[in-house]
């Protein structure tokens, strides 16, 4: 895990600000930096950037130092910060836009398997209509780890194929191109 | 009592005994779940981390189809409700979805099972078919982190210290422990990108079972349910201290009470045993 850098002392840079305040739909200015997202947040443990501190990296508009930290994808989207923020930021939207971001940028960050995971999933959502769990983490496993990858899920994989619980055959949707549709038209509007 | 039901991606694979054991326990109440005609994916975790607009044309397809049947809906699984409900929010405001938009009505509620059971089926009609009562379980209830949060989104009256599921189980007879760790996250998918954090998570939650005096964890989530149940020999193995904690889907404990035949093939499932606690209980 990488520390990410922030800088002791700092430009502002109000327009970036502004851009993920626009993209997240949030008033990111409205932080007084009270700390009950940190508090709350059960993952800081492994954060490089504390949540409180994320925010006002990106009030000052230091966009690209959160961008590059772990703190976004260690962040398990259990909404607890957004829960408790007593000026109604949703910290765990901006978290999602923030992600967004750095896929549609390709930024490279330390935290490589996330990317992957989703596309895996939402690649076999597209190609179903429905997530082929089975397909799904074969694909995970074998482009974030390869072979070795594969085979350090494959004693979980067993233990659940032996209790029927690995559906070897992806579902089957009548509307499959209803829902491919919908990723031709939404990737349109990114 | 007829309702729309989006059982989700989960209850067909690693949730299967989830889906058969809320299916069962509808039958045995007199409720049709009417399963929502070709539903399709919710998006889950993975849609609103990469394109918002994806994240709220998935669910809202299916709400469109919910729309036309115009009865409540009932979602069992946490993520595919938090969702729905995301994407309900949106349309109910006026936002624009390609093609869901124009007709859409929203004049149906959409319930997590929890509280579909709870608060609409209710405690005299879930007494009623109670067979054989759990007395002597201890569990403590654990509804994770989607079920409740965030209240602008589920409306939770207490987001913090939900109770359906408790007043569930403690109808069926059960003896269930309060505990502050009923939301608290079990790592959701890092179970699979990040999981020595997951590990830390929910050896917490193990840990804080325990101290609560119970002797298993009610689930209401697949996610949940199955990280729990499937890693508890990677966490013991990290953390030097041995873990077996038994974790039901709350439906499967309502078929035991119940007195449903099914509940052994659903509790065969299970990767940490739960029979021995149950015959130690003289449950089964």
């Amino acid at each position: 895990m990488t520390v990410a850098q922030t800088p002791q002392s700092v430009i502002p840079k109000p327009s970036l600000r502004k851009k993920i305040e626009e993209l997240s739909g949030q008033k990111i200015s409205a932080c007084f930096q009270c700390q009950k997202c940190t508090n709350g947040c059960p993952v800081t443990f492994a954060m490089d950037i504390m949540p409180h501190k994320a925010m006002r990296l990106l009030h000052l508009g230091l966009v690209d130092e959160v961008l590059h930290s772990d703190t976004i994808w260690v962040c398990a989207s259990c909404e607890t910060c957004t829960t408790r923020c007593p000026n109604d930021i949703d910290i765990a939207s901006v978290m999602d836009n923030l992600r967004q971001l750095s896929q549609r940028e390709g930024v490279k960050s330390s935290q490589k398997n996330f990317p992957i995971f989703h596309s895996a999933f939402l690649s076999s959502i597209r190609r179903h209509g429905r997530v082929h769990e089975t397909e799904m983490a074969v694909n995970y496993a074998l482009k974030s780890g390869g072979i070795a990858g594969l085979l350090k899920q494959a004693g979980t994989g067993l233990a659940m194929f032996t209790r029927g619980k690995i559906k070897l055959l992806p579902p089957r949707l009548r509307a499959k191109s209803q829902v491919r549709n919908i990723f031709k038209q939404t990737r349109a509007k990114e | 009592m007829n309702v729309s039901y989006y059982p989700g991606c989960s209850l067909d694979g690693v949730a299967r005994e989830y889906g058969e054991s809320t299916e069962a326990v509808s039958r045995i109440l007199g409720i049709e779940l009417k399963e929502l005609e070709d539903w399709s994916c919710c998006g889950a975790a993975s849609a609103h981390v990469t394109n918002d607009m994806l994240a709220l044309a998935l669910p809202a397809r299916n709400l469109k189809i919910a729309d036309k049947v115009g009865l409540d809906l009932v979602v069992p699984c946490a993520a595919c409700y938090s969702r729905l409900k995301t994407a309900e929010k949106e349309l109910l405001a006026g936002k624009n979805i390609e093609g869901i938009s124009d007709k859409y009505q929203g004049n149906f509620h959409i319930k997590h099972l929890t509280d579909f059971l709870w608060e609409d089926v209710g405690e005299k009609a879930i007494l009623e078919k109670v067979k054989k009562p759990l007395k002597g379980l201890n569990p403590v209830c654990y509804y994770g982190c989607l079920i409740t949060r965030p209240p602008k989104v589920t409306g939770a009256s207490d987001p913090e210290n939900p109770e359906s599921m408790d007043n569930v189980l403690k109808t069926l007879g059960a003896e269930v422990r309060n505990w502050s760790y009923k939301t608290d996250c079990c790592g959701g998918d890092h179970i699979l990108t990040l999981p020595e954090v997951a590990w830390k998570l929910m050896q917490k939650l193990l840990d804080m079972a325990e101290e609560a005096g119970a002797d298993s964890i009610a689930a209401a989530c697949p996610m949940c349910q199955s990280n729990l149940d499937s890693h508890q020999k990677e966490i013991s193995q990290a953390a030097g201290k041995e873990y077996h904690v038994p974790v039901f889907y709350f439906t499967e404990l309502m078929g035991l009470a119940f007195g449903d035949p099914s509940v052994e093939k659903w509790l065969s499932r299970h990767m940490v045993d739960p029979k021995p606690l149950l015959r130690q209980k003289g449950l089964i």
